[in-house]
């Protein structure tokens, strides 16, 4: 379990509790939280679960594969922290984790 | 319009997610969806890919844990239909003897396997593949030892196949056109995805119509062809299309076409009553004409349009269609439709397992389809949207970078 906060470009903040397994986009979904599309439900095929994860927690998100590099290469307002929630696990090692939504996943 | 009661016919993807937005969006009036099926909303993609091969479990599949609609004060009837509408009295008539009366209806009825009309299509073993039970059903009955013939050589019957020989049945296909994806793909990608199930052990039979299913003891062991030959099997999955449930909408008298009639607002002829997802006939305004198409993306968009118009918010941004496949390790992303192409140029090399089918008109692009190579589908979804006009010799090479293929 871990407790992730979800930041919307308009700074409203959602603290939530998300089960290890589930990938950071699910607990953002699951939750009903506005911000990530996730259009293709996690397939890596779209790039609207687009977040920037927080400077202190980029290198326990983990690396980013080929195909999320590549999708990410060609989305919208991407800075070097940007990330697919689809592709990031929860684990107890992300307690604390923070990461913020662009303005739009469109 | 915030204390209107809005109910939803329907709980797939596009019904249930219509529902988590507008609560999302602030409505604070009662929800109702009605579902056909046992459980609360889910992704039917993975049904014939992650899911069948055991990579994903019930608890993924849902849109939203069961919890979520008594929460958020949507009440949510499992096993449910609706039988008729009365537009007049707002009241919609349910399976169940029950009435549910309206301020806002939204049709989200979706779509339907249709079914072979030949003999023996009533046989145990003879299946579909559009929700979880049916998916239950087939990953119950395939495996190894076993053999499943696929009728229908389109996007399901082919992740059907790559999904059946991950779980070790023997697979064959049959398709009545001289072409696999035919209907929804070039000629470049049905050669391409032929050869590639052909090494990973699938059988074809094109050309091939289905004239009878044969059996033993109610069950099927066999698919007889119209040029008489038997293709031995236990058990089928025919995946030759889907017909809108659209009844109900004409029975009260809604605009139909090849679905529900909509607008850009997904709001019907009636405007307390929209429709969303497979059963609509929308407008595409890129392509200047309507159609109805059956995508998660779609049912997103639409959803996203008819809870705006609801709780009043402005439109939201027009989406460019796309839709995705996985078979094997192979990633299939298509954006746009090929309408009013004069000319499909493909770039890189089919043989390398990555390449991309780009179908132009003049130097805008209409559609792409790309295996493997994501950024020819991100940076072709765009074009297809800002309709900029592209370097055909640039876009052509695959050494030059996506980036730089605008004019």
């Amino acid at each position: 379990m871990a407790k992730i906060t979800y930041i919307e470009h308009d700074g409203t903040e959602h603290a939530i509790d998300v089960k290890n397994g589930l990938s950071v986009m699910e607990g953002a979904v699951k939750n009903n939280i506005p911000g990530i599309d996730a259009d293709c439900g996690g397939a890596c095929a779209c790039a609207t679960c687009h977040v920037y994860v927080d400077e202190a927690w980029r290198a326990k998100t983990g690396e980013k594969s080929a195909m999320e590099e590549s999708m990410l290469d060609f989305a919208e307002n991407v800075e070097d922290n940007s990330r697919l929630s689809c592709q990031i696990k929860v684990t107890d090692a992300l307690d604390g984790l923070v990461v913020r939504m662009p303005e739009s996943q469109h | 319009m915030s204390g209107q009661h809005v109910a939803i016919l329907g709980a797939g993807h596009a019904g249930g997610t219509a529902a988590a937005l507008l609560r999302q969006y602030g409505h604070e009036g009662p929800i109702t969806l009605v579902g056909a099926e046992p459980i609360p909303p889910y992704q039917r993609p993975p049904l014939s890919k992650a899911w069948l091969k055991g990579e994903a479990d019930a608890d993924s599949l849902a849109l939203k844990p069961l919890e979520f609609y008594a929460e958020h004060g949507i009440d949510f009837r499992p096993s449910t239909t609706a039988t008729s509408i009365n537009r007049g009295a707002k009241t919609v008539a349910l399976s169940d003897g029950s009435n549910v009366d309206y301020d806002v209806l939204i049709l989200a009825t979706g779509a339907r396997a249709i079914a072979l009309p030949i003999p023996g299509a009533d046989l145990a073993g003879v299946m579909f593949l559009r929700t979880a039970a049916d998916a239950e059903q087939l990953k119950a009955t395939v495996g190894p030892g076993k053999t499943l013939a696929v009728v229908g050589g389109g996007y399901i019957g082919l992740e059907v196949a790559a999904s059946g020989r991950a779980l070790g049945a023997e697979v064959v296909v049959l398709e009545r056109e001289p072409r696999l994806l035919a209907r929804v793909a070039c000629e470049t990608l049905s050669t391409f995805f032929k050869g590639y199930h052909e090494q990973r052990g699938v059988t074809f039979e094109l050309g091939a119509t289905a004239a009878a299913f044969e059996g033993r003891d109610g069950r099927v062991t066999g698919v007889r062809l119209a040029d008489g030959r038997l293709i031995a099997c236990d058990a089928v999955v025919v995946g030759v299309g889907a017909a809108p449930n659209d009844e109900i909408a004409r029975d009260c008298g809604l605009e139909t076409a090849r679905g529900v009639v909509v607008d850009l607002e997904a709001r019907t002829s009636d405007p307390a009553i929209f429709a969303i997802g497979d059963v609509a006939h929308r407008p595409m305004p890129i392509y200047g004409r309507m159609f109805r198409m059956e995508s998660v993306p779609n049912a997103l968009e639409q959803a996203k349009q008819a809870a705006n118009a609801i709780v009043g918010r402005p439109a939201p941004a027009g989406e460019v269609p796309w839709q995705w496949s996985d078979q094997y390790d192979l990633k299939l992303q298509i954006a746009g439709y090929a309408f009013d192409v004069d000319e499909v140029l493909l770039r890189g090399d089919p043989a390398s397992g990555k390449f991309a089918v780009f179908h132009l008109q003049g130097d805008k692009v209409q559609s792409v389809e790309a295996i493997n190579a994501p950024p020819e589908f991100m940076m072709g979804k765009q074009l297809i949207g800002n309709r900029r006009a592209i370097d055909k010799a640039r876009l052509a090479d695959p050494t030059i970078s996506m980036k730089e293929v605008a004019v």
